[in-house]
């Protein structure tokens, strides 16, 4: 199982991605569980909305913070994103 | 006591409510303590909904309705909904005893997230027996409307040696259930399972295979199914890091508003865990002496003090080595540089023999009778 560059990303709805006012960090939700999440992980799971494919995810990445070259760690985390289920394609 | 510096605890992210002691069912392993009975007054609806607004201030997140049987609770769908307007993940965990596609409804409408179903076997004999109430076919209806109304469907099936050697029957039974997860929780030896603990405990070997044959079922479903394996702790030789260390994650709060930082902890001598009705979440969190007594490292002794794992595991579980070796500040016995260890090796001996015995003593069930009996 592996990220398919033509097909757009969508957070789970068995998972939940929420901020979490007291550590100052989102968090992902799920049953009898809780990941927390860097900065950059939460930014880009934020774009997981179902609308965007893995290039429009790092293009509006790499404008919103101004910078070039943010592929290969962007793809990096969708893959583990994929593989603990945080994140579907179709 | 540890007297660890104010500054370094960190807050609650993990709220069990323990609603209610009250069960239709009677596992002979039940995690309420054995003199449940003696707690007969619960919460009103008004003091848990401060408990959990006081608690999720301070930064709880997961929230666990628990009991006994928390549907036994009217007032579930208002804490629900208090809940999740709070902002908490809450779960259900129940034994589907009672639950109707109705209070399904109502309940997701109310916000909850998920529900946990507990199965007690993969045989509605076994199942029944174990449970003490004929609940087996229910048992899998609920878990299939749980799947029907969008929840995520956690199966969790306590193992022990009655049970064990269905292994494969359970695992083909949660894939046919479609769980999203599976909790395989090898018994922990307390309350009423300490007390069938000769009956219960399985062989190593029996261990060693049933996880061989879930450890294959992982690799099978990955990206389907997630298995959570709670590891059968007296075959380990080091010890679980328990509650991931002492009133620094998990708060658990009984049915009558005692606060513990963990649910056995209500057994431990001198520790005067206090009631929600008397003091804030906040004071119990920071200011409570149950809630400082095991923090930090200042409390252990040797050989924990100078262990360099300690930071890893915490030396283990206080509960376990206050039922195991009679003091609450030892190393857990599960730990091999436990001069306490070889007491592992004779309870499992014990239940070994047990097994062998033509006349093995039945199992004592849990409920209200068995429980003032005993306590």
């Amino acid at each position: 199982m592996s990220i398919n560059p033509d097909q757009a990303i969508k957070f789970s709805p068995m998972h939940r991605l929420q901020w979490e006012e007291a550590q100052q960090k989102d968090v992902i939700l799920y049953p009898e569980g809780m990941v927390e999440l860097n900065q950059s992980s939460a930014e880009i799971l934020k774009l997981c909305d179902g609308s965007r494919k893995p290039d429009q995810i790092i293009a509006d990445l790499e404008q919103k913070f101004a910078t070039t070259g943010l592929t290969n760690d962007i793809t990096a985390f969708l893959e583990v994103a994929l593989k603990n289920g945080w994140i579907q394609q179709n | 006591m540890a007297g660890s510096n104010k500054t370094s605890i960190t807050p609650p992210r993990w709220l069990l409510a323990e609603l209610t002691y009250a069960c239709p069912l009677q596992c002979p392993y039940c995690s309420n303590p054995i003199d449940y009975a003696n707690y007969q007054s619960e919460l009103d609806t008004e003091d848990w909904k401060r408990v959990l607004t006081e608690a999720r201030k301070m930064g709880a997140v997961q929230l666990g309705f628990s009991g006994g049987e928390p549907l036994t609770r009217k007032d579930l769908p208002e804490l629900v909904k208090h809940a999740k307007n709070l902002g908490y993940y809450s779960n259900l965990i129940t034994s589907g005893y009672g639950l109707t596609e109705e209070k399904i409804v109502e309940l997701k409408e109310a916000g909850l997230d998920h529900i946990q179903v507990s199965i007690q076997a993969s045989s509605q004999e076994l199942n029944d027996h174990i449970a003490g109430t004929t609940s087996f076919r229910h048992k899998k209806e609920v878990a299939h409307l749980v799947k029907k109304h969008g929840y995520p469907m956690v199966l969790c099936v306590v193992i022990h040696r009655e049970n064990i050697h269905q292994m494969p029957e359970i695992l083909a039974m949660a894939e046919e259930l479609g769980a999203d997860y599976l909790e395989l929780a090898n018994t922990q030896y307390y309350g009423w399972a300490h007390a069938n603990r000769d009956l219960l405990l399985p062989t190593k070997e029996q261990f060693e295979q049933a996880e061989q044959i879930a450890q294959a079922f992982k690799e099978k479903v990955a990206g389907k199914m997630k298995i959570y394996y709670v590891v059968p702790d007296f075959h380990e030789d080091r010890p679980k890091a328990c509650m991931n260390g002492w009133g620094t994650t998990f708060l658990t709060i009984a049915p009558d508003g005692v606060a513990l930082p963990c649910h056995s902890a209500r057994d431990l001598p001198g520790l005067d865990c206090p009631n929600v009705k008397d003091y804030s979440i906040d004071q119990i969190w920071h200011e409570s002496k149950a809630f400082n007594f095991f923090r930090g490292y200042e409390w252990m002794k040797e050989p924990c003090s100078s262990c360099d794992e300690k930071e890893k595991d915490f030396g283990g579980c206080r509960c376990q080595a206050y039922l195991l070796t009679g003091d609450m500040y030892a190393a857990d016995p599960v730990c091999s540089k436990s001069p306490n260890h070889s007491v592992i090796q004779e309870a499992i001996d014990s239940a070994k023999a047990s097994a062998l015995s033509d006349h093995e003593k039945p199992l004592i069930f849990r409920n209200s009778k068995n429980s003032r009996r005993l306590s």
